[in-house]
């Protein structure tokens, strides 16, 4: 015996077999995976299955042991995963058209159902993709479409999630919710019939706050000529006689300046107040 | 070299030995597992250099190795014996062989003290915590300095940064691309913000979300969409900005800790917000009537604050005037009337016309031509200029 272990080949054999025997016997199932372990394609246990609430290193996450070669491992994800849905086109009730993107996150919580009706996760997020589809469609098309920007949102979203977790369950799969990431309006009319309704918008802003502007600054100017009006009314008002005097002296000075530019002629006839005194009386 | 230098890695390998033996069993086992437990040493942290010197025991065993190893084993395991009078290792062991003396057993000791040190001591940054693994399952998590593990395939440290803020940014300013966003009232907006997160709870971080950045990109647009199709366009725009980035870093802070993500949102600041290129002319046309109004109301201004000054002036010199002219109206009132006729013909051509009774006809083309030829008095008749009073 001992000299058999002695021959290089037998021993070199031996290792690897216990090395093989190893392997296939013990598992490290981490936290982030759970594991069917299933004999001869029959599942027969789960190792680290999802329990709401867990605590990390208190989970069935560690060492598995299998028996070698009857029994295969197949992993499922514990994570929460997300399926996304491609672009779709909604049409709300007041047929305006919407193009939405949304994404639903879901959690295997039953792996061996998921193995048993799905085979694998691929198979479960293609199986939910198309769902999503559908459900958001027509929920939403059940929807004006301003209430579709609305708070009221929420709302569609949980029917969503409800419909779409009714499926789901089918997989072993929960759904944890369910989000639209974006909710535009389509290129093309649509978009361009947006932009143009902004634009007039705009535009009758523009002239609004024009108009508004212009109707202040008369205002403005109405009640300056009011206030100088009251102002002079006051002071001149005390002798109208004398003011009238006063504003005519003025006005000659004004009138018949030379500086002003202008040739003054001034015929006087000697009856002029101001010749009164020329005629040496 | 003393025989008690030679004591102590003879015995660390002598203890190790076997450590590394059932540590060959996922190495060495099915292709299946190789994929999962291959990276295990590759995830702790910062022993970089541990890999190549891990190579040798680990990938090389299945090869020219195994052939000496039950010798080996029993070589050391013998004399070890020898030394401190007991049998350390499993069974095995065989009194009769012959003495292996190379320097095989001190390289592979030096090897398994080295990979001992490295897997069992982990330098934690003050800004990372330290995910421990025990053969997969969680352990505990350790805090920053020196954390000490059992040697690698039994314990993994995985080292994550929780301080780092870490920046998603959605939108772009600048360029062409835009991220356009229905606002409440129907309207479109070109939006850019960056989301600003790090990671509060390493281990949930590490096992709760298949792929966490991703999600919180996703969650980050969904909720600014959400956020800002309950705003209109003007607060969208301007004053709700910081209403909306707060909406929006609760509003994600609810959904990742639905997902128990252990991510902490830290901000969410809007870069830009802004009208779409394809209107932007007519909300600069609104700017530009804003302008314009304000041009209106400034012009009308000053023209108030003119003639409000000037009737103010003009009635406190005539009230002055007054003043004085009540003491002795008849005289001032003469006085003004002179003086002003004074200013007034001393720089004027004058006419007096003498006789009465006659209508002249006046050329007024000529007395222009002669008033400007020569300051002589004409002797041409003329109309009478009446004076004032």
């Amino acid at each position: 015996m001992q000299a058999l272990f002695r021959n290089p080949v037998v021993a070199a054999l031996t290792a690897l077999a216990v090395v093989i025997l190893i392997g296939s016997t013990i598992a490290i199932v981490p936290e982030t995976r759970q594991a069917v372990i299933v004999r001869f394609g029959e599942p027969v246990r789960i190792i680290n299955p999802y329990h709401a609430n867990e605590r990390f290193g208190s989970t069935g996450a560690g060492v598995a042991v299998r028996i070698p070669f009857a029994e295969q491992i197949v992993w499922i994800d514990k994570r929460i995963q997300s399926v996304e849905m491609e672009r779709q086109q909604v049409l709300s009730t007041d047929q305006l058209r919407l193009q939405v993107d949304a994404f639903a996150r879901y959690r295997i919580t039953n792996p061996l159902r998921m193995y048993i009706s799905a085979g694998t996760e691929e198979r479960v997020a293609d199986a939910l993709r198309p769902i999503l589809g559908s459900a958001l469609r027509n929920e939403l098309g059940k929807r004006t479409f301003v209430a579709l920007l609305s708070p009221e949102r929420g709302q569609v979203m949980n029917n969503i999630e409800a419909g779409l977790n009714r499926v789901a369950r089918q997989y072993g799969a929960e759904v944890i919710d369910v989000r639209i990431k974006r909710a535009d309006l389509p290129d093309g009319t649509p978009l361009q019939s947006a932009f143009q309704r902004m634009r007039t918008a705009r535009q009758q802003e523009a002239l609004t706050i024009r108009a508004q502007g212009e109707k202040q600054a008369q205002i403005i100017r109405a009640d300056a000529d009011a206030g100088a009006a009251n102002i002079y009314a006051a002071s001149f008002g005390k002798d109208p006689s004398f003011y009238d005097f006063y504003r005519a002296m003025q006005a000659y000075r004004r009138t018949f300046n030379a500086q002003s530019g202008g040739q003054t002629n001034i015929i006087l006839s000697p009856d002029n107040e101001f010749l009164r005194e020329f005629q040496g009386r | 070299m003393s025989k008690k230098n030679f004591a102590l890695p003879r015995f660390i390998a002598s203890v190790a030995a076997p450590i590394l033996a059932m540590a060959g069993g996922p190495w060495g086992g099915k292709p299946q597992d190789d994929a999962q437990d291959g990276d295990k040493p590759g995830d702790g942290s910062g022993t970089g250099p541990r890999n190549p010197w891990t190579q040798p025991p680990g990938g090389g065993r299945g090869g020219e190795r195994p052939a000496d190893r039950p010798s080996l084993f029993d070589d050391l395991l013998r004399r070890s014996r020898e030394r401190f009078g007991g049998g350390r290792g499993p069974g095995g062991a065989e009194p009769g062989s012959p003495e292996v003396r190379s320097l095989w057993p001190i390289a592979l000791a030096v090897i398994l003290v080295l990979w001992v040190i490295m897997t069992c001591f982990h330098r934690i940054g003050p800004q990372e915590r330290g995910v421990v693994l025990q053969l997969g399952k969680y352990s505990r998590t350790l805090s920053p300095g020196i954390g000490f593990t059992l040697p690698a395939p039994f314990e993994t440290v995985d080292s994550v940064d929780v301080e780092e803020i870490r920046t998603i940014d959605v939108g772009s300013v600048g360029d062409g691309a835009e991220n356009l966003v229905l606002t409440g009232d129907q309207n479109i907006i070109d939006l850019a913000y960056s989301v600003r997160w790090n990671i509060r709870d390493a281990e949930l971080y590490m096992f709760q979300l298949a792929d966490p950045d991703s999600t919180i990109r996703e969650v980050a647009e969904s909720a600014m969409r959400s956020v800002v199709a309950t705003v209109s366009l003007p607060e969208a725009l301007g004053a709700g900005r910081t209403d909306i980035e707060q909406r929006v870093e609760q509003r994600m802070q609810e959904i990742l800790d639905g997902y128990r993500s252990g991510v902490r949102v830290q901000g969410v600041a809007i870069k830009q917000a802004d009208p779409p290129e394809a209107v932007n002319d007519a909300f600069k046309e609104v700017s530009a009537a804003q302008q314009a109004a304000q041009t209106y109301m400034n012009e009308a201004r000053a023209y108030a604050q003119q003639l409000a000054a000037r009737a103010q002036g003009e009635a406190a010199a005539f009230d002055k005037v007054y003043e004085q002219y009540r003491l002795s109206p008849e005289v001032t009132r003469r006085r003004m009337y002179y003086e002003t006729m004074e200013a007034v013909l001393a720089d004027t051509d004058k006419t007096v016309v003498e006789p009465r009774g006659v209508v002249p006809y006046l050329p007024l083309p000529e007395v222009k031509r002669r008033s400007a030829g020569a300051e002589a008095q004409s002797p041409a008749v003329g109309a009478n200029a009446q004076g004032g009073q």
